[in-house]
């Protein structure tokens, strides 16, 4: 009885807001909808999305679903060629290749990952603080001018090489070498983003809602939070899948230079390098790892494109 | 100009100062001891001598500042004497290496021409091949050109040196035998066929890296050659009648070269350190290769000394860019 009566009277309150003219024919769109709109019209980047989502089930799910352990030695089935035991062969030890993909690729994931968000979070910070803040912007820039100009390779295998066994002893040799290479990655790789962050900050604070913000005597933590940071967050997104694209190439290239993980532990790097031992007899070994590697940079940088294209306003709608 | 030029210059050194010491304070936390390797025979007062000679033993911003000496003052006057057969450095000590006992200089300059042949001939190469395909590619947008240039420079992005060499290895050295997999740089060129056995060697290193440098560089342009082919000059330029290939090549391409310049100086640098893959694939015994069994080796002047000269490339390739884009862009003013 009482329903019915809340109904009438909803009904009755609703009837003359649908006559208003003034009402919208088209129901609210969000911004994140838009995006995806526009998002889903780049070819390259839905390919590149459905990939990298491919290459994260596989390095993820994969194992559970695989029965051979990446470090299973069987010697007796030592460089066999592909078949239904074994869809990659098995490399010198007999340890099942298709395994070793999977677990290498976790781990060159993770990296790529861990790296990118350290980075990431380095990179907002300073770009964010330099903007914001006047008196630190000439002093952080000058700082990150300074990291750009060093040889960044040269100095990461360095600081692999010198930090290396120390780090080894306090965290055991996976955990030690995990948190090298992250850290190692993390802190040489936070320029660009610094740069773009700070530019968009710079011209953030000269809009009307920033000074109605502050004008209501808005702290500069929360203006920051609240104001500044969702207002980033498109390059932020955009320089995340660059970000791991750049990451998960260093971190190839240093295993690639013997400087990475442990042999116990397989990389997509490190799995290459083995097989370059054995180039002649068996190149695909040499051939799984690098694909899977360029084709993951591939879609990710693809990714980062259609994504820029998306959050751009500008271009959106066209 | 002028007036910035010299202010850059002044400005650059302090940062080349600070790299310096930071790259000196990381080394100096190395494990590694150059003495490890002397036998357990040798007296404990003459390995003290040997580490002194080594200069070693000192505190350390004194070794800071005699290393700076050496390598900014004494490693010149070696060059002066080395040219002029003067006897400005005689009986000073120069940075030595750890590995080889000898100037760390002199193996630098034998390293020197390997590296430059490989690299800069594949950065030259990467650059002439790249500015067409970015000019094309933004004349005709959307064309098949155009998308197939810009996936394959998305794939030079993508793709390693690691992997791309080994790639060509297994292609052109494994299955097709066309070129050697490993570079001899023993080999010497005095008359065509063994002008032609470099040429082959050189193939597989150079095409890798300059692949990598046509996907940079044909990007940069065509954005460049996109942004001012629509731009209104463009159109007064075809209003008073110029000939498609005047508009073209003169009023949209000298505009379009000048951000493309000064990219291509600041990705001097970047081969270099690029390069220390691919030398380390094609077994090219180059600088970075040089780098590369430094490390492993501990060799911690070595390492301090390369490390300093790449950043000092990176430095001065910085201001050549700046320079250039004040030279090239008139609207450009820094005073």
């Amino acid at each position: 009885m009482t329903e019915t009566a809340q109904d009438t009277v909803k009904e009755a309150a609703t009837t003359p807001l649908t006559m208003d003219a003034l009402e919208p024919t088209l129901p609210a769109r969000s911004q994140w909808r838009d995006v995806w709109d526009q998002f889903k019209h780049h070819r390259g980047a839905m390919f590149g999305a459905g990939f990298f989502v491919f290459i994260l089930l596989f390095v993820t799910v994969g194992p559970l679903l695989w029965h051979i352990d990446a470090t299973y030695i069987d010697i007796r089935a030592r460089n066999q060629g592909p078949s239904w035991g074994h869809p990659f062969g098995t490399d010198q030890l007999g340890r099942d290749i298709f395994a070793r993909m999977m677990a290498g690729g976790q781990i060159s994931m993770a990296v790529g990952m861990t790296a990118m968000l350290l980075s990431l979070f380095l990179g907002t910070a300073i770009g964010v603080m330099a903007g914001y803040f006047k008196w630190l912007d000439g002093l952080l820039m000058r700082f990150t001018d300074l990291f750009l100009a060093l040889p960044l390779l040269p100095l990461l295998l360095v600081i692999i090489l010198l930090f290396r066994e120390r780090l080894n002893a306090m965290f055991g040799p996976e955990g030690g070498i995990f948190i090298l290479m992250v850290f190692a990655i993390g802190i040489t790789s936070w320029m660009n983003t610094a740069r773009i962050v700070r530019g968009d900050v710079l011209a953030l604070k000269e809009r009307e809602f920033i000074l109605a913000a502050r004008s209501i005597g808005t702290k500069p933590r929360r203006m920051i939070t609240r104001h500044v940071l969702p207002n980033v967050m498109s390059p932020i997104m955009v320089s995340a899948t660059l970000g791991i694209a750049t990451a998960i190439i260093t971190e190839s290239a240093l295993s690639f230079l013997g400087l990475g993980f442990p042999p116990d532990f397989p990389t997509w790097g490190r799995l290459l390098n083995d097989g370059t031992d054995y180039l002649q007899q068996y190149p695909e070994r040499v051939i799984w790892p690098g694909l899977a590697i360029s084709l993951t940079v591939l879609s990710i940088n693809y990714l980062g494109d259609g994504l820029r294209d998306a959050l751009d306003p500008r271009i959106r709608g066209r | 100009m002028l007036n910035f030029t010299i202010r850059r210059m002044v400005i650059s050194i302090p940062t080349l100062l600070f790299i310096s010491l930071v790259i000196f304070l990381l080394l100096e936390l190395a494990p590694g001891d150059p003495m490890a390797q002397v036998p357990l025979t040798v007296p404990a007062e003459v390995k003290e001598k040997m580490r002194e000679a080594l200069g070693l033993g000192q505190p350390i911003h004194i070794r800071y500042v005699k290393w700076l000496n050496q390598f900014f003052v004494i490693e010149p006057l070696n060059l002066i004497d080395y040219y002029a057969g003067t006897g400005f450095a005689e009986g000073k000590l120069r940075v030595i290496s750890w590995q080889t006992r000898s100037p760390v200089m002199d193996i630098v300059v034998q390293r020197m021409p390997q590296t430059l042949w490989v690299v800069g001939m594949a950065y030259i190469i990467g650059v002439l091949i790249a500015l067409p395909i970015g000019i094309i590619s933004a004349y005709r947008q959307y064309s098949i050109f155009d998308q197939a240039g810009t996936f394959i420079s998305m794939v030079g992005f993508s793709v390693p040196p690691f992997f791309s060499g080994v790639l060509v290895i297994v292609i052109f050295a494994v299955n097709l035998g066309w070129f050697p997999s490993i570079y001899n740089t023993l080999h010497v060129v005095n008359d065509w066929p063994s002008f032609v056995v470099q040429l082959k060697q050189m193939v597989m290193p150079v095409m890798v890296l300059a692949l990598q440098t046509t996907a940079q560089v044909s990007r940069y342009m065509r954005a460049s050659m996109l942004d001012n082919l629509g731009q209104d000059f463009t159109r007064t330029a075809r209003a008073k009648g110029l000939r498609e290939s005047q508009v073209v090549m003169v009023h949209v391409l000298r505009n379009s070269m000048i951000p493309v310049v000064t990219v291509i100086a600041l990705g001097v640098p970047a081969v270099f350190g690029g390069a220390i893959i691919t030398e380390q694939v094609f077994k090219v015994n180059g600088i970075g290769q040089l780098l590369i069994t430094a490390i492993q080796a501990n060799d911690l002047p070595m390492v301090l000394t390369l490390t300093f000269i790449f950043a000092i490339l990176i430095v001065v390739f910085n201001l050549i860019a700046d320079i250039l884009y004040g030279l090239l862009d008139p609207r450009i003013r820094y005073d």
